[in-house]
């Protein structure tokens, strides 16, 4: 199998040579496809991946990358872009490029482990230092005279993960009544004046307009704007519960082997597996899936308990239905007024 | 225009032909590519995408701030216009090249500059807030439909004022440029003739100088108005994109797309041309009717 691909680069590259007498190493270039916080982590981990490959097999690559809110960065690729990978933020989002486009598998999903998704991440509060508000969890956050800033589920990733785990709090709270659940979702949104279409839209929002009062973002992102604006302006505030959020990858099927990258593309993906990999992510402040990786990183995280889709929401494509699609329980929300 | 009468430029023939043909790639063809998507859906489901409340709410809210922005910039417009064709003043040519720069400018950027300009934390929205707040209060005494387009405690950036804001200065170059001309060659002779026959001034302006202006404003108006509605980029990031609130139809229109329903986007889109074709084709049977009234 190896000797064998080795030979097809072999011979690939002396009709490169023989064709253009001057190529002695393939220069690949590849797209990723990913959602809004992504940012910080791709570019570190396409500088080790093109590193990797270089030393690996002599080949440049170079990964180009594409970030926006996850169902607009889906339906680019559902459109045209010729993506090689899409890194999304939710299975949902993948699911609809494989319906809509048939450029993979349906059951793409396990093609990697851990559910394709080399690394999780949960949903935490940022609130302003000193925490002003006095906000511990959940059931502050929907108190009358309290802000919240949270992008718009319909269209970005994240917002849909902060949703599900307000709910996931209430319905855990109420024993499992929906209304109740309903109730608590619906006080939450009216607590909310400005609705992002991405995840950096609203941290923008929160962090440089000073709107709001608590920022239900990526564990991920509330990091980084730690990192960024300084811990003495801001506080993360871990909740009782949250939600497990697993962002998958993929290869795109079609697109890679139309450009004839599939290769380097599966390598992409599963070098994300690799402890360099693992150690970016952790670096970015994901929490890596492999365990090794996983108990590097244990004191940099909060312990905390993590309900995951498929238990509470019978999964994406059904909870996508209930609670986002037109007519959902989130648009009742706001026609309730 | 009649064929029989022959004209004295030769190529008539072509040049139509060529502007048909330009128009039906550029403008038609898009166009009906809409109208077709949109034909998929049964009558019940596109009833659903176009009349349903946070739809209806974003047509209002569209239309009404398009609306309000267009006719500010008619009035500020006229005067920037005015000023820069009459009064020869240092550094004219850089104000004048300024009134092109809302053209130019990407409108994601305009957006992001006017939030950061007008948030509460911003330059001029943390002082301008409490004297907009009090302001509209005082309005609202007087004039009730104050309340009735939401903007009673409405703050500047992240509530309906921001959509106008944004509306308003991506429109300000549409009347600016479409009255300069007109001003240009509009002779001051005019005006002293008006005086010497015994106008005063009030009568000089209302009867001599605005009715020969009209057309024109009228089609600022109407441009500045469609570029309203149809402006995206910088509203979004000014606006909070309330459902009900502060929604305007062309982020429905993204938010439909982004959940995959791209016939539902389409519909709302028809129903979005339907309306200001109609309403562009009154402007225009308007300004034929002003320029026949009031043609000196």
């Amino acid at each position: 199998m190896k000797s064998s691909r080795i030979l097809t680069r072999l011979a690939a590259s002396v009709l490169a040579l023989a064709l253009t007498g001057s190529a002695f190493a393939k220069s690949v270039e590849l797209l990723n496809v990913s959602y809004d916080p992504t940012r910080e982590l791709y570019v570190e981990y396409n500088a080790a991946f093109a590193k990797y490959w270089k030393a690996k097999t002599g080949d440049d690559v170079v990964v180009k990358q594409s970030h926006g809110g996850a169902a607009k960065q889906a339906r680019s690729v559902i459109d045209g872009l010729q993506a090689d990978v899409v890194t999304l933020a939710l299975s949902y989002d993948i699911d609809e490029i494989s319906e809509k486009a048939k450029l993979f598998p349906a059951d793409w999903q396990k093609r990697l482990p851990y559910n394709s998704a080399p690394y999780t991440s949960t949903i935490v509060f940022v609130v302003r230092k000193g925490n002003p508000k006095g906000i511990k969890d959940w059931s502050d956050i929907v108190k009358p005279g309290v802000s919240v800033i949270t992008p718009n589920p319909k269209t970005s990733g994240g917002a849909r993960w902060n949703y599900l785990a307000a709910w996931a709090y209430a319905l855990e709270k109420n024993g499992g009544s929906e209304e109740a659940a309903k109730k608590f979702v619906a006080d939450l949104y009216k607590n909310v004046p400005v609705l992002d279409s991405g995840a950096r839209g609203s941290t923008t929002t929160f962090v440089q307009r000073g709107i709001g009062d608590v920022f239900l973002s990526w564990e991920n992102e509330a990091f980084l704007a730690l990192k960024e604006f300084g811990a003495d302006k801001f506080e993360i505030i871990t909740p009782s519960l949250s939600i497990l959020a697993e962002p998958p990858v993929t290869v795109v099927d079609k697109n890679a082997k139309k450009k004839g990258s599939t290769e380097v593309a599966k390598a992409y993906l599963e070098y994300l597996y690799s402890p360099e990999g693992q150690e970016i992510a952790g670096r970015n402040f994901y929490r890596p899936n492999v365990p090794e990786a996983k108990a590097k990183f244990a004191g940099q995280f909060v312990n905390v308990k993590l309900i995951t889709i498929d238990e509470v929401f019978g999964g994406w494509q059904k909870a996508q239905k209930t609670h986002f699609a037109d007519g959902g329980f989130f648009d009742q929300i706001y026609l309730k007024k | 225009m009649s064929r029989s009468h022959r004209s004295v430029i030769p190529g008539f023939g072509l040049s139509l032909g060529l502007t048909i043909t330009y128009l039906s790639l550029i403008v038609l063809l898009p166009l009906s590519a809409a109208f077709i998507k949109t034909s998929g859906l049964t009558w019940e489901e596109f009833k659903t995408a176009v009349f349903s409340p946070r739809v209806l709410a974003s047509y209002r809210i569209s239309f009404l701030a398009s609306f309000a922005a267009a006719s500010l910039n008619c009035v500020f417009g006229l005067i920037v216009a005015w000023v820069l064709v009459r009064y020869p003043f240092p550094g004219r040519r850089v104000v004048d090249a300024l009134v092109d720069l809302p053209f130019a400018l990407p409108t994601a950027v305009a957006g992001i500059a006017l939030t950061a300009l007008y948030a509460p934390n911003g330059w001029l929205g943390h002082w301008l807030d409490p004297i907009w707040s009090s302001f509209v209060h005082k309005l609202a005494d007087v004039f009730p439909f104050v309340d009735w387009v939401g903007l009673l405690g409405a703050k500047l950036a992240f509530d309906r004022p921001g959509i106008f804001i944004a509306l308003t200065f991506i429109g300000l170059p549409f009347v600016v440029r479409t009255l300069q001309p007109i001003i240009e060659e509009l002779e001051p002779e005019f005006e002293e003739a008006s005086a010497s026959l015994g106008a005063n001034r009030w009568q000089t302006i209302t009867r001599v100088i605005f009715p020969q202006l009209l057309p024109a404003l009228i089609t600022g108006f109407a441009m500045a108005f469609a570029r309203a509605l149809g402006e995206y980029g910088s509203v979004v990031f000014i606006s909070g994109n309330m459902p009900m609130r502060t929604e305007i139809t062309p982020l429905l229109i993204i938010t439909k797309l982004e959940q995959y329903d791209y016939a539902g986007a389409t519909a709302i889109a028809v129903v979005m041309l339907v309306a200001s074709f109609t309403l562009l084709l009154i402007i225009n049977l308007l300004q034929k009717w002003s320029r026949r009234h009031h043609a000196v």
